[in-house]
């Protein structure tokens, strides 16, 4: 297989590099559905690492508020640095944003903008739509 | 100075290095080598003479002595523009040095000489090293007080002259900004040393006993103006509580947060005594852990002014220009309470403890 690659590249590289590309899109767009997948199977995903503090604070913050949420630790996942990545292309930011909280399957972002939120009001509003609070 | 006239340049500089007082030391080596260089002064370039038979030998000899002298004199010059450009750069770290000693002075006589531990000159920078970030918030910051000393002026007076309501919305949104201000000004003071902002040893210290995560706690500073904005309507009152509760939740999310990463700090500098190995590791893994503190700080300030925009929204412009005019004030009287403190009299003579 890799000598039919070698001579891919040598005899026409041009299509070997949008094979390349093309894979590396499907590869992205699995990863996102990945991700779309498991935002849509509770009403409060967090993508976290257990070391990340935080990403602990983040937990607290749910957890004081009466709300239950799934967590994901991503340096316990294999696929972990790939999900960060996607991550990291949903929020168009080129640094690490862990944690990154999504609620009723929609994008929230980082811990600034659900501080935000929260201050103004429209969090407890959102969790209360995405039946993860309940008064 | 024309650094192409080397030897009128060095009977200037004999001038100048009788400096006063603490720059002789860096000037005194100059002077060694201004005398050698006086010597050179002397030195009159030959002009090769006309090569004869007999005079050849001579000839070549004087052209070899030249050459050599201008080699020896092309050497002196060089040498002297790097030891003046030495000596500049020696003056500009004592300018620095100055300027950060005037300000500890400043800050020693405002909280009183005995806080020895005020004069800890770790944050500044010790006698090799100073942090420039620093020394300019500390000045910025002294400023941003004499301003908002101004400003809360301004309301007062907005008020005992009854202005009109777009008057004291311009001047509320003024304070407003002033405010940005500052949060920007911890920021950047954050990137140079996360440690000196987050333990506010920039504030008086009784600012310091309500310390949280290098600031005030947003929660303590709505209840305190709350009493202000009476009348409030029933929305109002019942937003200002949803607000409240909000801030109070996410402060605690963040203190566990930090809770979390002080006691990891811990872990990493508890190290088995009788294992020396692998010290260098753990520094670094310690020194990535201070990037962590930079993200509390920095959530802990967006937390602080997003509650005080959310205020200004839930507020009329009236009650909002009494609500920050009483926390100008109330911070202004902690201050004043604070040098009350400081100066006030023991019963034996205090002496300034004097820190290394």
């Amino acid at each position: 297989m890799n000598q039919e690659k070698l001579m891919h590249y040598q005899v026409d590289p041009w299509n070997y590099y949008m094979m390349r590309v093309r894979r590396r899109r499907m590869e992205e767009e699995d990863e996102m559905e990945r991700v779309m997948r498991i935002v849509s199977e509770s009403a409060v995903v967090i993508f976290s690492s257990s070391s990340c503090c935080m990403c602990h604070a983040m937990k607290s913050l749910f957890c004081g508020m009466g709300v239950n949420t799934m967590v994901h630790e991503l340096d316990q996942d294999s696929k972990g640095k790939q999900m960060e990545k996607t991550l990291m292309r949903l929020l168009a930011t080129n640094s690490t944003t862990l944690p990154v909280v999504f609620i009723g399957g929609k994008l929230v972002g980082s811990m600034d903008t659900l501080l935000a939120f929260h201050v103004n009001g429209s969090l407890v509003p959102l969790l209360k739509q995405a039946g993860a609070l309940w008064l | 100075m024309d650094i192409y006239e080397p030897f009128q340049q060095v009977s200037m500089w004999g001038d100048s290095f009788k400096v006063e007082g603490g720059l002789n030391s860096i000037a005194s080596p100059m002077l060694l080598v201004n005398t050698s260089m006086e010597n050179k002064s002397e030195f009159i370039p030959h002009e090769p003479r006309d090569s004869s038979g007999a005079d050849q030998e001579t000839t070549n000899k004087d052209d070899s002595k030249v050459l050599r002298r201008l080699a020896q004199n092309r050497e002196a010059a060089r040498k002297s523009r790097l030891r003046k450009k030495a000596y500049v750069q020696q003056l500009e770290t004592s300018r620095l040095k100055l300027m950060q000693l005037e300000i500890e002075i400043g800050r020693a006589r405002k909280q009183g000489m005995y806080t020895g531990n005020a004069l800890d000159t770790s944050f500044m920078g010790s006698s090799e090293t100073i942090n420039p970030g620093v020394v300019a918030f500390e000045i910025e910051y002294g400023n941003w007080v004499e301003e908002q000393h101004r400003w809360n002026e301004e309301l007062r007076n907005a008020f005992q002259t009854n202005a009109s309501e777009v008057q004291l919305h311009l001047v509320v949104q003024s304070v407003l900004n002033h405010y940005s201000d500052l949060f920007r000004m911890k920021a950047d003071a954050a990137k140079a040393d996360v440690l000196y902002l987050i333990s506010g040893v920039w504030k008086t210290s009784l600012e310091r006993l309500f310390l949280w995560i290098g600031g005030s706690r947003p929660s303590q500073l709505l209840n305190l103006i709350l009493p202000q904005l009476e009348p409030l309507t029933d929305q109002q009152i019942a937003s200002i509580n949803k607000l409240r509760l909000s801030s109070q939740q996410a402060e605690d999310a963040l203190s566990q947060g930090l809770d979390k990463l002080q006691q990891s700090l811990v872990q990493d500098m508890a190290v088995d005594p009788l294992t020396a190995a692998n010290h260098g590791f753990q520094m670094a893994i310690a020194l990535e852990k201070f990037e962590g503190l930079e993200g509390f700080v920095s959530q802990a300030d967006h937390l602080r002014q997003q509650t005080l925009i959310h205020m200004s929204r839930i507020l009329s412009t009236h009650q909002a220009a009494r609500g920050l005019l009483a926390l100008g004030e109330y911070f202004h009287r902690l201050r004043t309470l604070c040098s009350l403190w400081t100066s006030r009299p023991c019963d034996s003579i205090m002496s300034p403890k004097i820190t290394p």
